[in-house]
């Protein structure tokens, strides 16, 4: 009961907020929006059990990407003078975005009533994940680890690159 | 195994438990932040050959509680031109941002509200809200001095995240968990065996101790700036920015700041005892480690730092932004990773 409870809210919580990146007008309202999202998945997350995988969102998405995504919108709206805005956009956009939706929709509800779920029955208390998570990283995932680690020291390189040049 | 959790023992698990346990944090923050506002206005004055406040109840004793009166009725204004939904919201992402690390500090072996395996990872991550709702006050403040003491705090924040990060991470390694309770356990019997000192292990464990004092001292640095305390607190700097990020607020929102802010102090000197101190291990072994003591050792430590937070704040000048930056990417950085190696290589030997 208390389990059902607490996943409507979570899920209330995604919903709303994430409307409310949609919608709002403001880029700002949109960009603090997402930092209920990021908290509603989260809390989805640990109602799954995969504690690890929620911290590491509030972890990397509100404290990188969602710092990031502030800083991006407040210092661009200095700089070019212009302040930036959702909304307004013209016929054909809003009529190709609906279609695209609508089919997007379509083919999402056909896929969840006619595949056959694979759901594992998964009942025991795992009461570490890290363990499982770092033995896999460093044996069966290793190649991907290490290709993802490579792609982020390339970006860091070219990061610094770019601040360097004055 | 036994239960970790006194609530649980008395009202068993249900929603009343849940909802206590949820509370009960907060009737250690009140009292404490209450002797912390005390402290630093008594420390400041020792320190400046001042008397400090003497006249509300005995030696000026009664003065926060008038302090928290008197910003209780302020008149809580709201400038003409912020951005109001942003302005009254950030307040509360802070506070909440805040309470919510207390959630996993362990003040005893038989009192944690939630032990979760992960607890240092989470305390680390739920510092974000600070982050965003530091961003957040400053933006809607409408105020460009808000503004840049926003991205001052952001800014410093993000880059002291990392030394930081390495020093928990070498000591998750030499623990082998991220469990606040099972690092603490591991370092009972004596103060010889906190992480400090290297953890426990034989005599052979004295060539680690130097790295683990430099990491201790890494996160001690680090722990200044991230709850922007002298000398990294450039986003508050009066001489330059007014008061920073909160220079719009008043009354019971900038109350709320001013709450998180010395919560967090607590908290980061929480986790400074966990990992570094023993936690709530008395210092003499099995002597004197009952549940209750553990919580008078826990809160003594974590007091300690505390005061090395609020004495340091009146001891030094505040460093310049490149000055700052520079600390954190150039000299803290590289000589944590070292000491993580060593530390590493220690923990895989052993």
């Amino acid at each position: 009961m208390l389990f059902d409870f607490v996943f409507y809210m979570f899920a209330v919580i995604v919903i709303v907020s994430a409307m409310g990146v949609v919608f709002s007008k403001k880029m700002m309202y949109s960009a603090f929006s997402l930092l209920f999202t990021f908290f509603g998945m989260a809390g989805l997350y640990v109602l799954l059990s995969a504690d690890f995988v929620a911290v590491t969102q509030i972890m990397v998405y509100v404290g990188g990407i969602l710092v990031l995504i502030v800083f991006g919108v407040m210092l661009t709206s200095k700089i070019t003078g212009v302040d930036i805005k959702t909304g307004t956009i013209g016929k054909i956009q809003l009529t190709i975005g609906a279609i695209t939706s609508v089919i997007v929709a379509i083919i999402l509800l056909f896929t969840y009533l006619n595949v056959e779920w694979m759901t594992s029955q998964f009942q025991i208390e795992v009461s570490t994940t890290t363990h499982f998570i770092g033995f896999g990283l460093f044996t069966e995932y290793l190649l991907p680890f290490f290709v993802a680690a490579i792609l982020l020291l390339v970006a860091f390189i070219g990061a610094a690159k770019i601040a360097r040049r004055k | 195994m036994e239960s970790l959790n006194f609530v649980y023992d008395l009202l068993g698990k249900n929603i009343v438990a849940y909802i206590l346990l949820a509370l009960l944090p907060m009737a250690f923050l009140l009292p404490y932040a209450l002797v912390a506002i005390l402290g630093e206005l008594k420390i400041s004055a020792w320190i400046q050959e001042r008397l400090g406040p003497m006249r509300t109840g005995w030696k000026g004793v009664l003065q926060p509680i008038a302090e928290v009166v008197k910003l209780l009725q302020k008149e809580d204004i709201t400038p003409a031109a912020v951005n109001k939904p942003l302005f009254n919201l950030a307040p509360f992402v802070m506070f909440a941002g805040a309470y919510a690390a207390y959630a996993v500090i362990p003040f005893s072996s038989k009192f944690v509200p939630v032990n979760i395996n992960i607890g240092l990872f989470y305390v680390f991550a739920i510092s974000a809200f600070g982050v965003i709702a530091i961003v957040m006050g400053g933006w809607a403040s409408n105020n460009k001095y808000s503004l840049l003491g926003a991205m001052r705090a952001a800014a410093q924040m993000i880059s002291y995240e990392i030394p930081i990060a390495v020093a928990i991470l070498a000591i998750a390694t030499l623990a082998g968990s991220l469990d606040m309770q099972e690092i603490i356990y591991k370092q009972g019997g004596g103060f010889w065996n906190w992480n400090i000192f290297g953890g426990p292990g034989a005599i052979t464990k004295i060539w680690v101790i130097p790295f683990t004092v430099t990491l201790f001292l890494i996160y001690f640095i680090g722990s200044l700036a991230e709850t922007n305390r002298v000398p990294f607190d450039i986003p508050e700097g009066e001489s330059e920015i007014v008061a920073g990020y909160h220079t719009e607020y008043s009354g019971m929102k900038f109350a709320m700041f001013f709450f998180a802010e010395y919560s967090n102090m607590f908290i980061v000197s929480a986790i400074i005892t966990i990992l570094f101190l023993g936690g709530w291990q008395s210092p003499f072994g099995n002597f004197l480690n009952g549940p209750v003591w553990q919580a008078f050792w826990f809160v003594s430590k974590a007091m300690l730092f505390v005061f090395l937070q609020i004495w340091l704040r009146w001891t030094l000048p505040r460093l310049r932004v490149d000055q700052l930056m520079y600390v954190t990417w150039k000299v803290m950085l590289p000589i944590a990773f070292v000491a993580f190696f060593a530390v590493a290589l220690w923990a895989m030997i052993q």
